[in-house]
């Protein structure tokens, strides 16, 4: 297959929709057709190549590739909708990365803004570095949010991941802000830092995984028990950790697990364990 | 001047007798004449449907609820984004559109002329705001009195006629068209925590029932001559077993009947026809309450079609609301409007596989078609509360044909589809009621002379279809019906072409009708110098600041009338 690389000319201050950016729609199409695909810089509708340098190289996977070369920051909507292939942004990335994409995998080597991942249904996401708010969310204002697929972030992630989480998995390496899991139905997002905290508020389902230090948990969750592990979709990740299940407002059925070295201040939730 | 000829179209003009008939419409600037010379400009209408324009007499199009349904719902939005063209504007739908995108969706569908039927009344320079960002059509607002302080007191009192020397000014101060009452009474109970349950609990703090609300307001109606009658949302709303006091609250203003005349309308009965006991067993009160109306000539209603689809619910009975909230887990907006009223907005989706939402959808359309004059049931959705206006051409294939009733009826739950009597109903509308159910009923009912029909000197709106009454069997061919009404071939709107082929190719701004009725100086001096009292204990607002001036509205249609007081 072939590999096609997409260069940024010049910077860019306005945001740029770019859900024409996706190998569902590009795959198969000449550099010309590509040049000339229809884009959106702020209000005035250009062509690809207005803001693209477009090349073509091959490529021994079989996968259809596209590459993006240079700060993709304003640059929205990278691999909306995909369902296969590849995309690579080598660089920063701006909002709506794989909204609603059903397969394939997309891997930004530097920062994602923010609604990563919006109502994602499968395929993979990696980010080596930070993202934004809402990863895994759904539209602002709708109850659906990422129905399927995983998210993989090295770096940090903003508050409210998962927002209305379906299903699927989200795993952040470093720290996350307020609210991980709120409003979430089922699925599991694991946060290898620290949480600002209130991880969970308002879920009904599914398992967050607190690593790290959290100030406080809500107190709309109960204490359950010490696991001495618990998992993260197949892999196994060793505690010991504090069980909670929660949140009552919601009458939820949701799993938090916090684990217990990181965070001695939980402590007092021990004596509970006797009665 | 402008002149205009529509030729040779099939012409429905039921306030004139005019049905399905070969004829010429001439217009002449903006008005319906005799002919025209020989320069007019000529529309072809051979073998296409004329009718005057659409008048909706209950959709809720603007103000401050409608507004807050907009910031509550942007995923609404998302999914109908529409782009500027060169003549209109950029806007969004879907269950609640934009101003501009609502005026222009009226127009395409051959809509002239739409009123807003729920303005709180410190609210109403809101709605005209909005109102006047509609473009195309004519439009009106019904003002709520029925929770009310001041309307609650005087009737409270037994003093009818200061409170309609009351209502007269509070008309002209919020340029309103009618009186409107939504749950009379129990929305402030409702803001005192508590629920009224039919017509005779008291109100708190007002020792008065909801029946002397709605009887005495009524009789302020016809004290002031109103144009429309009084515009009730009945009490016990979306309650199980509700149909009875719809037909108690008819039934309280029988006696100011008489002359033929209806005294009241009952609005979105859908939602207030349900018989049963409990959610499980909840049935059709549509054939009682059509039995009533059949039986008594003093009260029009209309149906408030639901049609399955997500929409946003929004009205002024908070009560209500909090209940549907409760019963869904949607997000929900609760509002109170100091002294006067509240109101409640929450999302909400119809599904086919719901009991309750199904026996819904089969309680309009039993009511529409088992009372038997057109000219006293009015096709509305309640929009957005049933559904969204575009859905028009959707119920009228429903009412027109019995297979498109049969194909929906299919998909909708079964025992609820056992339990409906719509199975068993024959009769499909023609043409001609269709004309009357969207059109000349609600002119008439809304008592706007100039509208509803083509006679000469009524208003030059007016809506052509591209459907031919004399091949199409509305009944077997409802897709092509509904496709045509989607679509109106032409909309003309004062004189003006402002839709060809379901495009807009002009948008002038229409009118605001408002009733100004005038009382006796002497009655009208001595409430204005209570309500200057009464206003510094009740409100935040000075009564000064209050009143809107006529030159607040864009396009001012003040209707005069003689009050009997």
């Amino acid at each position: 297959m072939k590999e096609i690389i997409l260069t940024i000319k010049r910077e860019l201050y306005l945001p740029v929709e770019a859900s024409e950016i996706s190998p569902d729609k590009l795959a198969g199409k000449s550099v010309k057709e590509i040049e000339s695909t229809k884009i959106w810089e702020g209000n005035k509708q250009l062509s690809l190549n207005d803001i693209f340098n477009v090349s073509e190289k091959p490529n021994d996977s079989d996968e259809s590739t596209i590459r993006i070369v240079g700060n993709a920051a304003k640059i929205r909507k990278i691999g909306y909708r995909t369902s296969s292939g590849l995309v690579i942004v080598e660089g920063n990335a701006g909002m709506y990365v794989g909204e609603e994409m059903s397969g394939g995998s997309i891997l930004v080597t530097g920062d994602a803004g923010s609604w990563l991942g919006m109502k994602m249904k499968g395929g993979r996401i990696e980010i080596k570095g930070n993202a934004g708010d809402y990863v895994g969310a759904g539209y602002r204002g709708t109850t659906f949010g990422m129905k399927g697929g995983t998210i993989i972030i090295q770096g940090n992630a903003g508050s409210e991941v998962g927002c209305w989480m379906i299903n699927g998995a989200i795993r952040i390496k470093q720290n996350t802000g307020l609210l991980p899991g709120i409003h979430m139905s089922n699925g599991t997002i694991l946060i290898e830092g620290n949480c600002e905290g209130r991880a969970g508020g308002q879920m009904r389902g599914g398992k967050v995984i607190v690593s790290g230090y959290i100030p406080a948990i809500l107190p709309s969750f109960a204490f359950e028990e010490i696991q001495e592990k618990t998992k993260f979709g197949d892999e196994k990740i060793v505690g010991p950790f504090y069980a909670f299940s929660g949140d009552m407002n919601e009458n939820g059925k949701g799993k938090l697990s916090v684990r217990i070295t990181a965070n001695p201040h939980l402590k007092l939730y021990e004596k509970y364990l006797e009665a | 001047m402008s002149e205009l000829l529509i030729r040779n179209g099939f012409v429905y003009d039921l306030l004139n007798g005019i049905d399905g008939e070969k004829a010429d419409i001439s217009i002449k600037n903006g008005k319906v004449v005799e002919s025209v010379g020989a320069g007019a400009t000529v529309i072809d209408a051979s073998g296409m449907i004329v009718m005057p324009g659409g008048v909706d007499i209950h959709s809720h199009i603007a103000g401050s609820k409608v507004n807050a349904g907009r910031i509550l719902r942007p995923e609404d939005h998302e999914k109908d984004v529409e782009r500027h063209t060169a003549i209109t504007r950029a806007g969004t739908g879907h269950s609640i559109p934009s101003t501009f995108t609502t005026g222009y969706r009226y127009a395409k569908m051959g809509y002239t002329t739409v009123f807003e039927p729920a303005t709180p009344l410190m609210k109403t320079r809101h709605t005209h705001e909005e109102l006047d960002d509609t473009p195309i059509v004519d439009k009106g607002c019904f003002p709520l009195f029925g929770n009310d302080w001041h309307s609650m007191e005087y009737l409270a009192q037994g003093r009818v006629e200061e409170c309609a020397a009351y209502v007269a000014w509070m008309l002209r101060a919020t340029k309103g068209y009618a009186i409107k009452m939504v749950n009379p009474g129990g929305v402030e109970a409702w803001s005192w925590g508590r629920a009224l349950v039919g017509l005779e609990d008291r109100v708190p703090n007002f020792n008065i029932t909801p029946r002397e609300i709605v009887h005495g307001l009524c009789k302020v109606n016809q004290m002031l001559h109103l144009p429309h009658t009084i515009h009730v949302h009945t009490n016990d709303l979306a309650k199980i077993g509700n149909y009875q006091t719809t037909i108690d609250t008819m039934d309280s203003v029988r006696d100011l009947g008489g002359d033929s005349k209806p005294v009241i309308h009952i609005t979105h009965v859908q939602f207030t026809g349900r018989t049963g006991s409990a959610w499980h067993n909840v049935g059709s009160g549509a054939p009682e309450i059509a039995d009533y109306v059949n039986k008594h000539d003093h009260v029009t209603v209309d149906m408030g079609q639901i049609v399955f689809m997500n929409t946003t619910t929004m009205t002024a009975d908070g009560g209500f609301q909090y209940m549907l909230h409760q019963l869904s887990g949607n997000k929900w907006m609760n509002q109170d409007v100091e002294v006067e009223t509240g109101s409640g907005i929450v999302p909400y989706t119809y599904k086919r596989s719901n009991y309750v939402n199904a026996i819904q959808w089969g309680i309009g359309l039993e009511l529409a078609l088992l009372v038997r004059d057109p000219w006293r049931v009015y096709m509305t959705t309640d929009h957005p509360n049933g559904g969204d206006f575009t859905k028009y051409p959707k119920i009228i294939s429903w009412l027109m044909s019995r297979k498109a009733r049969d194909k929906s009826l299919a998909k909708i739950n079964s025992i609820a589809r056992n339990k409906l009597d719509l199975p068993d109903i024959d009769r499909e509308y023609s043409f001609s009621e269709i004309a009357v159910v969207t059109r000349a009923g609600t002119a008439k009912a809304l008592g706007l002379k100039e509208k509803g029909h083509l006679g000469v000197g009524a208003d030059a709106d007016v809506a052509v279809y591209n459907i031919n009454p004399t091949k199409i069997d509305s009944s077997r061919d409802y897709l092509l019906v509904r496709k045509a009404l989607k679509k109106a071939a032409f909309t003309i709107k004062d004189g003006r072409i402002v839709v060809k082929n379901g495009e807009i190719l002009e948008t002038p701004n229409g009118r605001t009708y408002w009733v100004d009725s005038v009382v006796s100086e002497d009655l009208g001096e001595k409430v204005e110098s209570e309500m200057r009292k009464t206003f510094t204990k009740y409100y935040t607002v000075q009564m000064d600041n209050y009143a809107m001036t006529d030159s607040e509205l864009a396009n001012s249609n003040r209707v005069e009338v003689k009050a009997e007081i």
